[in-house]
């Protein structure tokens, strides 16, 4: 068997429509990373999906005399839809990242250009300053400057006090840009990364030609620089987009320091309470699939926009 | 690597053409403020970090009373070390020993199972390659979140809510990391390598084993480091899953720390300490990686 396979791929590489090793070997390889997606992936937005057009309804006053499914059609998606909260919060995360993804790219791109522009002295123990953070756990950050936002603990509102201003970082109108604050923090640098390893992707014969051209370092930032690491910024503009609508750490920790912050207050909170707090998982689930397409949409929409440009 | 070769032509490059007189007094200025700027952007991102290195040699009353930004003047730092590991009968090290679990095992068959599917869909041309891979890349984009909650209903009815395992299995997969190992097989396994092991009597499942993972070994650091940094920091998939405190990552113990602390005030010195603790040996990690992480990134980007 063996040995007509290794003459079969004498005779041409490229025939395998028989079930000879190569044919079977992709799918060999494949195979466990394959199972676990299929269990940990698909089955559960299968199930997630089909959940979210069913309707249980339970009999008699405690659910004692059974449950009862049925096929519901939009119904959990129009419930989904009708609560204020949940369509809030999703408004609440498009107000978040239409301010804070441009400036956390916008800084990252920034850093990378003065670290890699070789006019600062010690880039490697900045850049990993800058990197740090994003070790940090979302919820260990959420921590670490629940301790900067708390009167009486914060070291910040005393200073900000003896200066003569009041800052309250917990209060209903400040609390979202809190958040924002942590997760500037947490990907900065990560995003950053991704960015100086796609500078250091231009060839150094762009950089002599454009010196050799008389240009200044402005206009190589601008007509070089920023049009080849494009594809960077479009990369991490559309993972930040994604994680925008999937907040859940960091308002869920601040919650027990901040009244303004409420069990629906993103859209994946919202989610988690219907699930687990007023056990609705169909409901829920309506909720999933919906965050899913919004940031399926949101992401294509973002992609579309600056091919065009371009 | 790449950073002294691309770096260099550019400044032999301006000296050559730009006359010596002006260059070295903006240079030097340039410099200060470049560097000013970036060692102000560097407090932002140190100052959290260096707050809880002060407040964790503090006592209660201290960390209340005194400036946040400098010591006070009794070091109760080992006294609240001690606190920290000893609370609960040492509940906080079996929290850190969990996270290493899921984390370490669950990273090391992770970047095994991408590496595999990656290589097979870089080096084999079959029916259904573009059909995965497209499936594989959708993966990359579904809210991880959005899975938790129905493989939370899928895991209870296996059984196997609330064990190491609910936490362990989904973290085996990363759909990100076998697209990066597929982009690097592409690249730099060469196919007539392969050809030559087949020639020599070679399986090919064993070519994979012997040639195959010894050449995509940078790209694998990188999706190894991903997957760790990933799943240390996961906190919805255990929240979800895990109801035993025993079975807590430190995540998940930490925040159960933070949220008795309106009640119990003693809570800030554990929260503190135990904060303090789980960043030293993420911090160490991160700036030893650091280069790793360069490296791979670069790999995907030239791409």
């Amino acid at each position: 068997m063996s040995s007509t396979a290794q003459t079969s791929e004498k005779a041409g590489p490229r025939t395998r429509r028989r079930s000879t090793p190569t044919s079977r070997a992709p799918w060999l390889l494949l195979a466990p990373f394959l199972v676990v997606f299929l269990l940990t992936f698909i089955l559960p937005i299968l199930a997630a999906v089909g959940s979210s057009f069913v309707q249980v309804t339970r009999k008699g006053l405690f659910g004692e005399a059974g449950v009862s499914q049925e096929f519901a059609w939009f119904h959990n998606y129009a419930l989904a839809l009708q609560n204020s909260s949940f369509i809030s919060s999703i408004g609440r995360m498009f107000l978040f990242g239409i301010v804070q993804v441009p400036i956390m790219i916008a800084l990252a791109t920034v850093l990378a250009f003065l670290l890699e522009s070789a006019s600062a002295k010690w880039p490697g123990a900045f850049r990993a300053a800058y990197f740090l953070p994003y070790g940090v756990p979302g919820v260990i950050a959420t921590i670490l400057w629940t301790f900067l936002y708390v009167p009486g603990l914060s070291p910040v509102i005393d200073v900000a006090k003896w200066m003569g201003i009041d800052v309250d970082f917990l209060g209903a109108g400040t609390v979202l840009w809190s958040i924002a604050n942590i997760v500037t923090w947490s990907y900065t640098g990560y995003n950053m990364l991704i960015i100086i390893a796609q500078l250091k992707s231009i060839p150094g014969e762009l950089y002599e030609a454009a010196h050799i051209d008389g240009a200044s370092p402005w206009r190589v930032a601008r007509s070089i620089q920023v049009p080849l690491i494009a594809p960077a910024l479009m990369l991490t503009t559309v993972f930040s987009i994604i994680g925008t609508l999937q907040l859940f750490a960091e308002p869920q920790v601040l919650m027990s320091v901040s009244p303004a912050i409420d069990s629906q207050y993103t859209p994946n909170l919202s989610a988690y309470t219907t699930a687990f707090a007023y056990n609705d998982y169909n409901v829920a689930a309506a909720q999933a699939v919906l965050i899913a397409l919004v940031a399926f949409v949101l992401s294509f929409a973002f992609l579309r926009l600056t091919n065009r440009k371009s | 690597m790449t950073a002294p070769t691309t770096g260099k032509p550019e400044t032999t490059a301006s000296t050559a053409t730009t006359s010596r007189s002006t260059r070295p007094g903006t240079r030097a200025s340039t410099k200060i403020v470049v560097t000013g700027l970036l060692v102000v952007v560097a407090l932002y991102f140190l100052v959290p970090v260096y707050w809880v290195v002060v407040a964790s040699t503090k006592t209660t009353t201290d960390l209340f009373s005194t400036n946040g930004f400098w010591f006070a003047p009794n070091f109760a730092l080992f006294d609240n070390i001690k606190a920290v590991v000893t609370y609960d009968g040492g509940i906080f090290v079996r929290w850190f020993l969990n996270s290493l679990l899921y984390a370490g095992v669950g990273a090391l068959l992770a970047t095994y199972l991408a590496a595999a599917g990656g290589y097979a869909l870089a080096k084999y041309k079959f029916r259904g390659n573009g059909t995965v891979f497209g499936l594989i890349l959708g993966g990359v984009l579904v809210p991880g979140t959005a899975t938790a909650l129905p493989l939370f209903l899928l895991f209870s009815q296996l059984g196997i809510a609330n064990t190491y395992w609910s936490v362990l299995i989904p973290s085996l997969v990363s759909p990100f990391g076998l697209f990066l190992c597929r982009i690097y097989a592409d690249a730099t396994v060469d196919e007539a390598l392969l050809e030559a092991a087949r020639l020599d009597g070679a399986g090919e499942i064993r070519i994979f084993h012997v040639v195959g993972l010894r050449i995509l070994t940078p790209a694998l650091v990188t999706v190894f480091l991903f997957q760790l940094v990933g799943i240390w920091n996961n906190y919805f998939l255990p929240l979800v899953m895990l109801s035993d405190t025993k079975l807590y990552p430190i995540t998940l113990g930490l925040n159960t720390w933070l949220s008795q602390v309106n009640r119990l005030p003693e809570f800030y010195q554990l929260t503190t300490g135990g904060v303090l603790l789980s960043i030293i040996p993420l911090a160490i990690a991160m700036i030893v990686l650091q280069r790793f992480w360069r490296g791979g990134l670069t790999e995907g980007a030239v791409k």
